[in-house]
């Protein structure tokens, strides 16, 4: 909501839609203090109120968003879903938004390790082909809500899918790591890409530091911090068989307008909500994805 | 649980992974299995140093899949238990599931001291299997006494059987051992447990100061093989337990004979255990303990002295699981380094 109310160009926030009502929610509160309008009766509320948006945004639960997924549908509404559901295609805005936007009426955000570690798969598979990709995610204990905590598989094979399916990776692997340091670290995450030996690395760092700058268009926080090198047989302790390692890292710092900057996870998550939601309003041809007249 | 007082958990085909960069073959396994089943050992851990699912770029891969792990090593214990270690973040329920159809008795599912409410599906579904399930909680050292009971007391209420304490970095005196053991013991109505790590040469002093202190289950390595300087070696453990007139299981001198027969010649001068100086660092600045090779090789590409990186990682509070900021730190190290020479250059 604040990213929307702070940053929304293309994009206006209509209706903040909860469960509770008003007293019993934070976040319907904010919404009232906001002077958004609310709704407390879920996908009720969208039913009653779908003539006024085309697009929702749904951060519930993989269950809930499965249930609502068909009701968005019927109602001609553009879901984007950032829980693991993946009812729709997995995207990231700044690899695939254009292949899946033309085609399809719900897209799904991966997870916030994804969304920071995709594009940069994708940067270096766009060079040259990524056999196996690896990313790892350090992110402060605080900024690791209940939902991912409670199902941490499901971010490790969310995530893993993703790099596959968007990244280009051949295999990926992802990991997770909560670090309970004061004060709390910046997201941070390493990205590992398995290529062969003939890589030219000056072609890859371009690639990588373009992918950089793209996202930076939407998530102003994300920074490259390791300049990419390169790691061959003798610098590991297996048999890398010919190929070679890409090693990039880069830290998330949120924007800070309602949860803490070291909070990067969860704002890459919705600065690329907004940012699918803001490409899909500004394509002429959306009209009718967005629902619409017809 | 044995009829003995204690339970003794080896860990040559798991934490000992660390120490020969996860390059045991599925055949090796098997020969140390036997020869630990020959001992009467009670348990018996395999996977990846990182538990199942561990093998990766940024911890190395094994040489092997923990399938064909399972398969070489299951077949060749009779009645000594099988358990697995799997950390979540890193491995998944489906590294659980296939554990148990190969024959695994124990699931260990680890986390760092803080962030026990990670583990609650993955508790759930070791019971759902039928196996017995350990929570360990990695280094616990960072933490006072209340705060590992706290986290200890989530895992019991997911279904844990036992809980450790556990001393990842090697940085606990005896007294920090006892605090924990004693006051888990007191609190908690399941079994505790304690893992130590040799990094201050206090792996077997300390696991006895636990055991007094009330732990019944406790980890070794033959040979004292693991990660860092090593865990509490095995054969000197069985030894000390039982002069300290503990009834112990594993046969003495059938345990020295697995450490020297079977073990002893898969091991060379560059992977058998040593507290030399970088890992009694580890334990003086309380870094997880299978930092140190790849802290090594990463300083040696920047031209470092491991020392100083695996100080800053301990200043930074790195937990398990964070070897990838190894290169992040002695990257920005080195480039420090040669701005302050290049500083002292302008100034001649």
């Amino acid at each position: 909501m604040y990213k929307i109310l702070a940053r929304g160009d293309a994009v206006e926030l209509e209706r903040m839609i909860g469960i509770f009502p008003v007293e019993e929610s934070e976040g319907l509160q904010a919404a009232v203090d906001e002077g958004v309008d609310v709704g407390t009766e879920g996908i009720d509320s969208v039913r009653e109120h779908a003539d006024e948006f085309d697009v929702v945004f749904e951060a519930t639960s993989a269950k809930v968003h499965s249930q609502n997924a068909p009701v968005y549908r019927d109602l001609g509404l553009f879901a984007i879903d950032l829980t693991p559901a993946a009812v729709g295609p997995y995207t990231v805005p700044v690899v695939n938004l254009d292949d899946v936007v033309h085609s399809e009426d719900n897209i799904n955000m991966v997870t916030c390790g994804g969304q920071a570690t995709i594009p940069m798969i994708h940067a270096v598979d766009r060079v040259i082909d990524v056999g196996y990709a690896e990313m790892v995610s350090t992110i402060a204990s605080k900024s690791a809500g209940p939902g991912t905590r409670h199902n941490i598989d499901e971010f490790t094979q969310t995530t893993s899918a993703g790099m596959e399916a968007v990244g280009g990776a051949d295999e990926g692997k992802a990991i997770i790591v909560l670090n309970p340091a004061e004060p709390p670290i910046m997201m941070r995450n390493t990205i590992y890409a398995m290529v062969p030996d003939t890589v030219d690395i000056a072609e890859v760092r371009d690639s990588i530091y373009d992918m950089e700058s793209e996202i930076q268009s939407y998530v102003p926080g994300y920074e490259v911090t390791l300049d990419p090198t390169v790691k061959g047989q003798d610098e590991v302790g297996f048999d890398l068989d010919g190929d070679v390692i890409v090693t990039t890292m880069i830290e998330v710092e949120g924007e800070g307008q309602h949860l803490p900057p070291y909070a990067g996870n969860l704002d890459i998550m919705t600065s690329a909500a907004l940012g699918a939601a803001e490409r899909i309003a500004a394509q002429p041809s959306a009209a009718g994805a967005l629902g619409g007249d017809d | 649980m044995t009829d003995a007082d204690l339970r003794l958990v080896d860990m040559t085909l798991r934490d000992g992974m660390h120490a020969v960069d996860h390059q045991f073959t599925p055949e090796q396994m098997a020969d140390v299995a036997g020869a630990l089943d020959e001992a009467e050992m009670d348990v018996v851990e395999m996977s990846h140093g990182d538990g199942m699912g561990g093998s990766s770029i940024n911890y190395g891969f094994a040489a092997a899949d923990t399938e064909e792990y399972l398969e070489a090593v299951a077949p060749a214990l009779t009645d000594t238990e099988l358990s697995v270690l799997l950390l979540p973040g890193i491995g998944t329920v489906e590294e659980l599931e296939l554990a148990a159809s190969k024959g695994a008795d124990i699931c260990r599912i680890a986390t760092h001291v803080t962030e026990a409410d990670i583990s609650q599906e993955h508790f759930e579904y070791v019971d759902e299997l039928g196996l017995e399930a350990n929570g360990l909680l990695m280094l616990s050292h960072m933490e006072p006494p209340e705060k590992v009971l706290e986290q200890a007391r989530l895992m019991e209420e997911y279904g844990a059987d036992a809980v450790y304490v556990m001393d990842s970095a090697g940085a606990m005196l005896p007294s920090d051992a006892r605090e924990r053991v004693e006051l888990l013991v007191d609190e908690l109505s399941i079994d505790v447990g304690f893992h130590a790590h040799n990094n201050l040469g206090l792996a077997i002093g300390n696991t006895l100061a636990a055991v007094d202190a009330g732990a019944v289950t406790v980890d070794g390595c033959l040979r004292g093989l693991g990660a860092g300087s090593g865990n509490a070696q095995l054969e000197v453990l069985v030894g000390t337990l039982m002069k300290a007139g503990y009834d112990v299981n594993p046969d003495f001198f059938g345990t020295m004979d697995a450490a020297e027969e079977a073990l002893l010649p898969m091991l060379d001068e560059e992977t058998m255990p040593e507290l030399d100086n970088d890992s009694l660092v580890l334990g003086y600045a309380g870094v997880y303990s299978s930092f140190l090779r790849h802290a090594r090789r990463v300083s040696d590409e920047f031209g470092l002295d491991p020392r100083d990186v695996l100080v800053e990682l301990g200043e930074m509070g790195v937990v398990g699981g964070q070897e990838d900021m190894i290169t992040d730190v002695a990257a920005r190290m080195a480039e420090e380094g040669s701005a302050a020479a290049e500083a002292s250059q302008d100034d001649d």
